[in-house]
């Protein structure tokens, strides 16, 4: 099932969307690293839901956003895009820093929500548990920090490219100085916007979804989600890092039919 | 042309095997290899290599601002500066400078720069960098992407603190005060002169050519390194319909070392900047630019960090270093001609002057300073004739007073 990429105007910049398949409607925010037209995940979602997975703005091609500066600016950002793309009440999910935005929206407008699909979000912190730095990462250290399996992992993330080509390493240079850029306005430099005393208004039926390698974002946060999200459920697939949505697709998608 | 003897403070103890057991001279730096009791004899000997350099001629003594850092013990430079300001006199004290960026509220280093012009009389030249990415971002925690909206908005505040003298509200995105009132107030007026070192953002030469402020470049990478970045800077001042070109406008960091001759200046400094290039600039590639801290625009003219080297420093030789111009080092002669090179190359009035290169002692850096003043600076003053009343870019200072006026007798007379 492919996605088509679309356009959307908001009332901040024109947002780009991927857009495709049928069934119910999920809204999905992706991660720090972004989402592309070829993305696994995105491909499993359209094989079971109308799917609409935006960039957040400097993402991709996307244009860049200055005015949004900091969670507030970036949720209500989402929930214009939600009102413009007429979802009253989609599945709303997120990976990581997606999903950390997303219990933001859940949290403020609590009563639109009736279901959260939060995969490995960050937005919590532990002291105990310091998630790694990721704005401070050369390339080849994302791998081992992203993946349960690292060799398969670093080709999915260079797409093939060796991490020593000079060509590669400018486009990565310049793709992340727009997209982390932008992340870094939420994760930088400790990835805790206040969101865990809100969470107490967040209505909708809630599953954390979390690989048991995650060395990113350590499973130990899906306990700490539940503790302040009383009555989410929490499913850990086997085998998988803080990609799970890559390596565990099939598994990442099982989990999610709880929702349902 | 103004020449400043500067000095980094670097810590001059780290180990050999600094670079093979270490992963980064800066932000993650082993806390185990700072000894406060060296650091007590370390601080003393590089104040006294300053107040040294202020009785040699150089226009001005200058520090700067660096944090978590192995080559730059002044987290503070104001308090090196304060220490300086009594202590010296008829030199300027350049600070560059403060991060403002950094400070809540920056009204903060309104005051400190205030206090600090106040007390030399004002000798202050003043800096106002955006702070290198391990310093803001990794060491302070400032988010890259609002680094420089931060930044614009404090400087608009000190310059309004230092000039309104009426009491004012200020509502800033990054600072709400309800009565900015400075207090102490600046010697210079307007203002002292402001130096803003950059490192290749456009948005920084603008910022420079709309203010009058003078841009510095304080690179390692040495003269014929940086003249793509300085020849940009001109450009722009001719692009942006600047009403001259002063060479005072910009200014330029370089290592010097002079011996008696070029084979005496190996033999003497060699060792030495071979510390600071192998360990003292030894940063982790991923400290070098956060994410969103430089714009598309800056990465996309190629201007990349100075801290990342394409093949690492280490592997670079002293003659390598002399002929690439990262260091100006030989004869007094040889040291002329390549710094007369340097300043009409990039056309800079200012130059800040790195005599104290790594672990070297003090003697050594001692005799190269005065090499330098005597027999190479007289030399080069005079170039730029048609700008040598240009005082645009430099401190104003008014009559000083001698420290430690008290009345001996004064207890008799109480008596």
């Amino acid at each position: 099932m492919s996605v088509e990429l679309k356009t959307i105007q908001t009332p901040h910049v024109p947002v780009r969307i991927f857009e495709g398949g049928s069934g119910q409607p999920l809204l999905f925010l992706h991660g720090a690293g972004g989402v592309m037209a070829d993305d696994p995940f995105l491909a499993a979602l359209a094989t079971k839901y109308h799917v609409f997975a935006p960039l957040l703005p400097g993402y991709g091609d996307s244009e860049e956003a200055p005015e949004l500066r900091e969670m507030l600016d970036i949720a209500l950002h989402y929930l214009d895009l939600a009102d413009a793309l007429g979802l009253k009440d989609p599945i709303l999910a997120g990976h990581s820093m997606g999903g950390m935005i997303a219990a933001e929206m859940a949290a403020l407008d609590n009563h639109r929500f009736s279901r959260l699909a939060l995969i490995a979000p960050a937005g919590l912190w532990l002291d105990d548990h310091p998630i790694p730095d990721i704005f401070s990462l050369v390339p080849y250290e994302y791998p081992p920090l992203l993946f349960h399996n690292v060799e398969a992992g670093a080709a999915l993330f260079t797409a093939g490219a060796n991490f020593d080509d000079p060509e590669w390493l400018k486009g990565f240079l310049i793709t992340n100085a727009r997209q982390l850029g932008m992340a870094g306005k939420i994760l930088f430099p400790v990835p805790d916007r206040g969101l865990s005393q809100r969470l107490y208004r967040v209505r909708a039926k809630t599953l954390l979804i979390w690989g048991d390698d995650d060395k990113l974002i350590a499973p130990v946060y899906g306990q700490a989600w539940k503790k302040v999200l009383l009555g989410a459920e929490l499913a850990v697939i086997p085998q998988a890092g803080h990609m799970v949505i890559w390596e565990k697709t099939a598994e990442t998608m099982a989990a999610l039919s709880r929702l349902a | 042309m103004k020449f400043t003897w500067f000095n980094l403070m670097p810590w001059p103890y780290l180990p050999d095997d600094f670079r093979e057991k270490n992963r980064s001279v800066w932000v993650d730096i082993d806390s185990r290899l700072f000894d406060p009791v060296k650091a007590h004899e370390v601080y003393n000997t590089y104040l006294d290599l300053l107040e040294y350099a202020s009785t040699l001629g150089f226009d001005g003594i200058g520090c700067n601002e660096h944090h978590q850092c192995g080559y730059g013990l002044m987290p503070s430079p104001n308090l090196i500066a304060a220490s300086l300001a009594r202590r010296t006199k008829d030199v300027a004290l350049v600070v560059l400078g403060n991060s403002i960026a950094l400070y809540n509220p920056p009204t903060r280093v309104a005051e400190e720069f205030a206090m600090l012009d106040c007390m030399s009389g004002g000798r202050l030249v003043a800096g106002f960098p955006v702070g290198t990415s391990m310093d803001t971002n990794y060491c302070y925690g400032q988010i890259p992407a609002l680094t420089r909206e931060k930044y614009a908005e404090a400087h608009d505040l000190i310059i309004k603190a230092w000039t309104e003298p009426d009491s004012f509200a200020w509502n800033g995105r990054y600072t709400k005060l309800g009565h900015v009132n400075l207090w102490p107030r600046p010697v210079q007026k307007p203002h002292p002169p402001i130096h803003i070192p950059g490192g290749g953002s456009v948005e920084t030469y603008d910022f420079c050519i709309d203010h009058t402020y003078s841009y510095s470049y304080l690179s390692f990478s040495g003269y014929i390194r940086g003249k793509a970045l300085m020849d940009g800077y001109w450009r722009r001042v001719a692009e942006r319909n600047a009403p001259d070109d002063s060479p005072h406008r910009a200014g330029f960091a370089q290592t010097i070392c002079v011996a008696d001759t070029d084979a005496e200046a190996e033999r003497l400094y060699s060792k030495h900047v071979s510390y600071f290039y192998n360990r003292c600039l030894h940063v982790f590639p991923g400290f070098a630019d956060a994410p969103g801290y430089r714009t598309i625009k800056t990465i996309q003219t190629g201007a990349l960090s100075q801290y990342a080297p394409p093949k690492g420093w280490g592997e670079i030789s002293w003659k390598e270093l002399t002929e690439g111009g990262y260091i100006i080092a030989g004869s007094p002669e040889t040291v002329r001609q390549r710094m007369e090179d340097l300043i009409k190359s990039l056309r800079v009035g200012n130059v800040f002057c790195l005599f104290h290169v790594g672990d070297m002692p003090k003697e050594k850096c001692m005799y190269s300073s005065r090499l330098f003043a005597e027999k190479v600076m007289p030399k080069l003053r005079g170039l730029f004739p048609d700008y040598a009343d240009d005082g645009r870019f430099w401190c104003h200072p008014i009559p000083q007073v001698a420290p430690g006026s008290l009345p001996r007798d004064a207890m008799v007379a109480a008596e």
